[in-house]
């Protein structure tokens, strides 16, 4: 089951950046790293499985100790929705349609799927991820990415 | 996967027994608050059960309820335990979602069987009707996942309806084969005085309905509902004393799975119920075979599509084509959602659980009335909580 999460990253991330070992493997530090325009996991050093979004305990082997790595934003839709009745926040943006990307390392994710006619959306099409880094007045201010076609 | 060693002991025996059960109308109860639906529910189980003292006898309280923002009222086993006469018992709330009920039944199982309590109330409530429909929408995306969800904009229907099209893409599953659910538990609400919408559906009128999150439309989703229900269930050696037709718990399975769906291996399966009807076979030493009636978690019409596959009442990927063999009808071979279920009979998600094992217990009792199973022996009761994270699954039989 666990087989698809722990295969070896596009790269580890050590850059410019200066991602220090103390960054804190949350998901806080997960979005800071989307209004920055990359998809990052936390890598664990001892297992080698990547948790997507990063977690402070490997939840295969209990270790502590992660790496950042940056995680190619493309891949395939493998399942969708076209969302008519939204939450008050998202009313306004109804009908939308969200999906759920199988990466290329194999992990999944879900977001909103963007740029592309809706009836043109087909399990199966390739995805990249964009990054926005707009942010919301209230809590979380988390920024957001979505999904556009290839 | 979760091993059954601690539990051999407890095969093949009764691990409660149900000696009484109430059910409230389920529907927009206007002007009533949950505490006041719950009194009509154990009205009815006290009123079922005059050997019952409910004042002397009752030693426990668990009950399931799942928002606090609907009514701006959390602490409800307190709450509740007071409106039902029931003032200074122990009194504990549920939470598991959807499931919030069907935990609190195994909540009251482990009293039970730990011999801490001889009797004990177990049911749920919830009161969602005075909500508009995107507030509702909002409460109930709160037992899915936030950071990576709700955050994105998909609701509770759109999680489900993100298995429906994975369901459909990898088996062929049609629109048609969701509707015919709809078609199904409808009749047998039509039938139920006590369900939500007590009005058949055609197959057009159920396909034709306004789209919810595609593929799924108005008549797939479970409706927006008030209710209460509750069980007094017992050790099963002084069952006789309350009633003639004691009910046995004769398994008990629960497991848990990743808050968001997009971690999980499978899009077209519930691990996590999977694992509790394992673990519920397991202890009842039946099978799926032998089940003669069957409560399932129909939030969404795809619900019990897989709910059918994960039981093991069809092979993966055959649920479509089992619902349209009329085998889940009431005058099928194994009639599935007797009550209406979540669909017709409604959802007041925390009253879910147990109000699936109402309609057991009227099954079993022959109490069932226009739609009675005839000598149903075995019965079974998925509960469901959220997108799947959390399951329970109880297997029930007559003594």
């Amino acid at each position: 089951m666990l087989a698809a999460l722990v295969q070896q990253p596009q790269f580890t991330f050590s850059g410019g950046n200066r991602v220090s070992e103390q960054t804190p493997f949350t998901i806080e530090q997960f979005y800071k790293y989307i209004g920055q325009g990359k998809l990052m996991g936390g890598k664990c050093k001892k297992c080698g499985k990547i948790h997507l979004p990063p977690r402070p305990l490997c939840d295969k082997c209990f270790s502590k100790e992660f790496e950042w790595t940056q995680i190619k934003p493309k891949g395939k839709l493998v399942t969708y929705t076209i969302i008519h009745v939204a939450p008050p926040q998202f009313q306004q943006m109804a009908p939308y349609a969200v999906g759920i990307v199988q990466l290329e390392n194999g992990l999944k994710i879900p977001g909103m799927i963007k740029e592309v006619a809706m009836e043109q959306i087909k399990v199966g099409m390739e995805l990249t991820i964009a990054f926005d880094s707009t942010t919301d007045s209230q809590w979380p201010q988390w920024p957001r990415y979505y999904f556009k076609p290839a | 996967m979760v091993t059954q060693e601690k539990e051999n002991h407890l095969k093949g025996k009764p691990l409660v027994s149900i000696v009484s059960a109430g059910l409230s109308r389920f529907g927009k109860l206007e002007g009533l608050y949950a505490r006041e639906i719950f009194a009509q529910a154990a009205e009815e189980a006290f009123n079922r059960c005059p050997n019952l003292d409910p004042k002397k006898d009752i030693k426990m309280l668990f009950v399931g309820h799942m928002g606090e923002s609907y009514e701006h009222q959390g602490h409800t086993g307190a709450t509740v335990a007071d409106w039902a006469g029931l003032l200074h018992i122990p009194a504990t709330r549920t939470e598991t979602a959807c499931a919030s009920s069907g935990a609190a039944l195994r909540a009251g199982v482990f009293a039970v069987l730990s011999g801490m309590c001889d009797v004990v109330m177990v049911g749920g409530v919830e009161k969602m009707t005075h909500r508009t429909t995107p507030e509702v929408t909002e409460y109930l995306a709160m037992a899915s996942d936030f950071p990576f969800e709700q955050w994105h904009g998909i609701t509770f229907p759109g999680l489900y309806a993100l298995m429906a099209t994975a369901h459909m893409h990898k088996y062929g599953t049609t629109e048609e084969h969701l509707a015919m659910v709809a078609v199904k538990n409808h009749h047998n609400g039509f039938l139920n005085p006590k369900a939500h919408m007590q009005r058949e559906v055609t197959l057009e009128q159920a396909l034709s309905s306004r789209v919810i999150a595609w593929p799924l439309k108005l008549y797939d989703c479970s409706l927006i509902t008030d209710g209460a229900s509750c069980l007094i269930i017992t050790k099963p050696e002084i069952a006789k004393k309350y009633t003639d037709m004691p009910i046995q718990v004769i398994g008990s399975g629960q497991a848990s799975d990743s808050i968001g769906i997009y971690e999980r291996e499978s899009l077209t399966s519930l691990i996590a119920a999977k694992i509790a009807a394992r673990q519920a076979y397991e202890m009842a030493e039946v099978g799926p075979e032998d089940v003669d009636v069957a409560e399932v978690h129909d939030c969404f019409t795809i619900a019990e599509i897989i709910a059918y596959e994960d039981l093991g009442l069809c092979k993966p990927g055959e649920g479509g084509g089992f619902v349209e063999s009329g085998k889940t009808r009431l005058n099928g071979k194994l009639p599935v959602n007797t009550s209406g279920g979540l669909k017709s009979k409604g959802h007041p998600v925390g009253a879910t659980g147990t109000a699936q094992a109402y309609e057991i217990y009227l099954q079993l009792t022959e109490q069932a009335e226009k739609r009675q199973v005839k000598d149903a022996r075995i019965g079974l009761a998925h509960n469901v909580g959220g997108s799947g994270a959390t399951a329970t699954v109880h297997i029930f039989r007559r003594e």
